[in-house]
């Protein structure tokens, strides 16, 4: 009998997972990174606090589009390299449900993952703890909508020479509104004000990548496949 | 006049791959008992034709047609019919070669572990069922990439070079699935420089550099 | 109706008739640009808030609005490429590109130019100015990523995608570049307010507009005739071509 979408996406994501959790340090380094970067800032700046605060969220945001760039390198790459894209581009299943499948994966492992360790860097540039909640969130969703642009990015540039540099060229214009709504968020929830309108606007540039993108990264991985 | 559309029916296709014009106007017309030898010099577009076959390149001119109707336009379906194998044995180093066929056939079939097992039995390396297949040797991670053709149960087989690293009882073990794949009913495309032995309806299709 | 379409798809054919448009729409532009440098730079009366700084307005405003429109073009050519498989789509969208991204180089350097008698700096991060230079950046992606593959089929329908998706990107930049620029409206008091335009002002800028359109689809034009011979070498009509 043959296998149906659901579980052939499942599987998936099992795959990925395994594979990641097998080579940690593939999924740690995106992540060291990322607190690294934010270190440099402090350093390069001011020990103080009360002007770190002023220039957090820009920070948070930067480090965590640069770490994000980093662990997309890894989203196809593996699998250029030993010959099984071509196996999952033949498998009988829809190409795109992979291709979400995979990213839902690699989210997992490194946005979500950065999610969750953005408190120590909230901490370490005097964001308040009140407005952690809104930080997260808004990285959660940058993180998801980073995602998917950077997919259609690797799905374009996986298996080309330096093809890790062309992708962030390509990737970062197309994250420029994300930045703005992302770190104007968490600017508004340290200020007291609402974070509301930003975060609307983040979660409908998400809504809308996250319908779209597939097809394009799906159309992408067809050309580099070719 | 063209028969009942059943199997593989290629119609004059063209490729180009930058200058260079690869592919000129092959065709080829293959049913189920049937076994298509493909042969030439290095760069005649062996590689390329099993590719077009695949569907992973689309060809300029020309159409590539199974069982009457366009691979490109039901392609989800023409790949659960088909089972490809490159080159490269395509198997990821970290998994182990039983995890490998699970991830891979998995998507195609259910089966469960012991038919799994069976399979990479049946192609001599079911001892390295638990090892990471990094650790394998070329010649053990061919047989794996057969194991995982055999389990994928697709009537139509697009091989290329699959003898490669093989050693002879390798070699006549592979020989012997082709002769039974064939025997049973399907269809089979080969890429190979060595000569196929094999009882049965063998075609020849000689590309020219 | 769709004979002509396929036509259009014939690269010997775009090749000839490429040839006989090209010299029309350079000299047209000639005497439009002509007309509205002329009549910009010395007959229209100076704007009473900015003075003579206004001018380069007739500069400024034709490079950003084609700036946009070669993008446009480009994208639009990829997409009819990639979907309709007409390899001259590639072939336009290729010769686009750089003309394009001069373009924005202009519009920046203009803007740039423009900001110092108003800002007393030369740059500002004023909003149209931000999205120009991310459309920089955009052209850039696309006209690195074309070279960047071995095979120049595939390396063309890369570059097709990557500008679609940078086409339904360009909006969304504007708007939160805007956006993000009116938050902070407190730092730089001035954008590029629109002067109130006076027909004397306007006529001049429209002809401008037309005149770069014309320029550009004339460079387009010769352009386009290297990237086909370059891409076509092989063909037997090229070299009848290049012998003739």
């Amino acid at each position: 009998m043959t296998v149906g979408a659901w579980a052939a996406m499942s599987l998936i994501v099992r795959r990925e997972l395994c594979l990641s959790f097998r080579r940690p340090g593939q999924v740690l380094q995106p992540l060291v990174f990322f607190l690294i970067v934010t270190t440099l800032f402090p350093l390069s700046l001011s020990p103080q606090l009360s002007l770190l605060r002023d220039m957090a969220p820009g920070v948070l945001w930067v480090a965590a589009l640069l770490s994000s760039l980093l662990s997309l390198d890894s989203l196809f790459k593996s699998d250029a390299d030993d010959g099984t894209l071509e196996q999952l581009a033949i498998c009988g299943q829809e190409l795109s449900l992979i291709v979400i499948a995979k990213a839902a994966a690699h989210w997992l492992v490194s946005g979500a993952a950065l999610v969750v360790i953005s408190p120590l860097v909230g901490v370490a540039l005097g964001i308040p703890t009140s407005a952690f909640a809104t930080m997260m969130l808004s990285l959660a969703l940058g993180t998801l909508t980073l995602s998917w642009l950077g997919a259609i990015g690797a799905g374009l540039t996986v298996g080309l020479r330096r093809g890790n540099v062309l992708l962030s060229l390509i990737v970062l214009p197309l994250a420029m509104p994300l930045l703005i709504f992302g770190a104007n968020a968490t600017d508004r929830a340290i200020g007291g004000t609402s974070p509301a309108g930003p975060l609307y606007f983040l979660a409908a540039l998400c809504v809308f990548t996250c319908t779209l993108a597939p097809f394009a990264a799906t159309a992408a991985l067809r050309i580099t496949l070719e | 006049m063209n028969s009942a559309p059943d199997g593989l029916s290629v119609e004059k296709v063209h490729v180009w791959r930058g200058d260079r014009h690869v592919l000129k106007g092959v065709s080829l017309h293959l049913r189920p008992h049937q076994l298509l030898h493909v042969s030439g010099p290095n760069g005649a577009g062996k590689t390329t034709l099993l590719r077009v076959l695949c569907g992973l390149l689309r060809p300029e001119e020309g159409a590539v047609a199974w069982r009457g109707l366009p691979i490109l336009k039901s392609r989800t379906d023409y790949h659960a019919s088909l089972a490809y194998s490159s080159h490269d044995p395509a198997l990821k180093g970290d998994l182990t070669s039983l995890e490998n066929l699970r991830y891979s056939v998995g998507l195609r079939r259910h089966l469960s572990n012991e038919e799994l097992r069976a399979n990479l039995s049946k192609t001599g390396v079911g001892d390295c069922a638990d090892l990471p297949a990094r650790v394998l040797s070329a010649g053990q991670r061919r047989r794996v990439a057969m194991a995982r053709i055999l389990a994928s149960d697709a009537a139509l087989w697009l091989l290329d070079e699959p003898f490669t690293n093989l050693d002879a009882a390798g070699t006549e073990l592979l020989s012997l699935l082709l002769a039974e794949h064939v025997r049973a009913g399907g269809l089979a495309v080969v890429v190979a420089h060595q000569e196929i032995r094999l009882s049965g309806d063998v075609h020849r299709l000689e590309l020219a550099a | 109706m769709w004979t002509w379409f396929y036509k259009l798809a014939s690269p010997p054919y775009v090749y000839r008739v490429a040839a006989a448009f090209a010299p029309w729409l350079l000299g047209l532009a000639a005497i439009a640009i002509g007309y509205g440098l002329i009549d910009g730079l010395v007959f229209a009366p100076p704007d009473y808030q900015q003075g003579d700084a206004f001018r380069i307005i007739y500069v400024h405003a034709p490079s950003a609005w084609m700036s946009l429109s070669a993008y446009t073009v480009m994208a639009v050519a990829g997409a009819i490429a990639l979907i309709w498989r007409i390899k001259v789509g590639h072939a336009v969208a290729a010769a686009s590109a750089p003309i394009g991204a001069s373009f924005t180089l202009a519009a920046l350097a203009t803007g740039s130019l423009w900001g110092r008698p108003m800002w007393g700096t030369y740059w500002a991060w004023d909003p149209r100015l931000t999205s120009e230079l991310i459309l920089l950046f955009l052209y850039v992606g696309v006209m690195a990523l074309r070279p960047a593959f071995e095979d120049a089929g595939r390396g063309d329908r890369a570059a097709a995608l990557l500008a679609i998706v940078g086409l339904v990107n360009v909006p969304i930049v504007h708007y939160s570049v805007q956006w993000w620029n009116s938050l902070h409206q407190g730092a730089t008091v001035a954008k590029f307010g629109r002067p109130e335009m006076d027909p004397s002002m306007l006529w001049p800028l429209l002809s401008m507009l037309l005149g770069f359109t014309m320029f550009y689809a004339g460079v387009l034009c010769i352009r386009l005739r290297g990237e086909i011979l370059n891409r076509e070498r092989s063909a037997a009509w090229v070299r009848e071509a290049i012998a003739s």
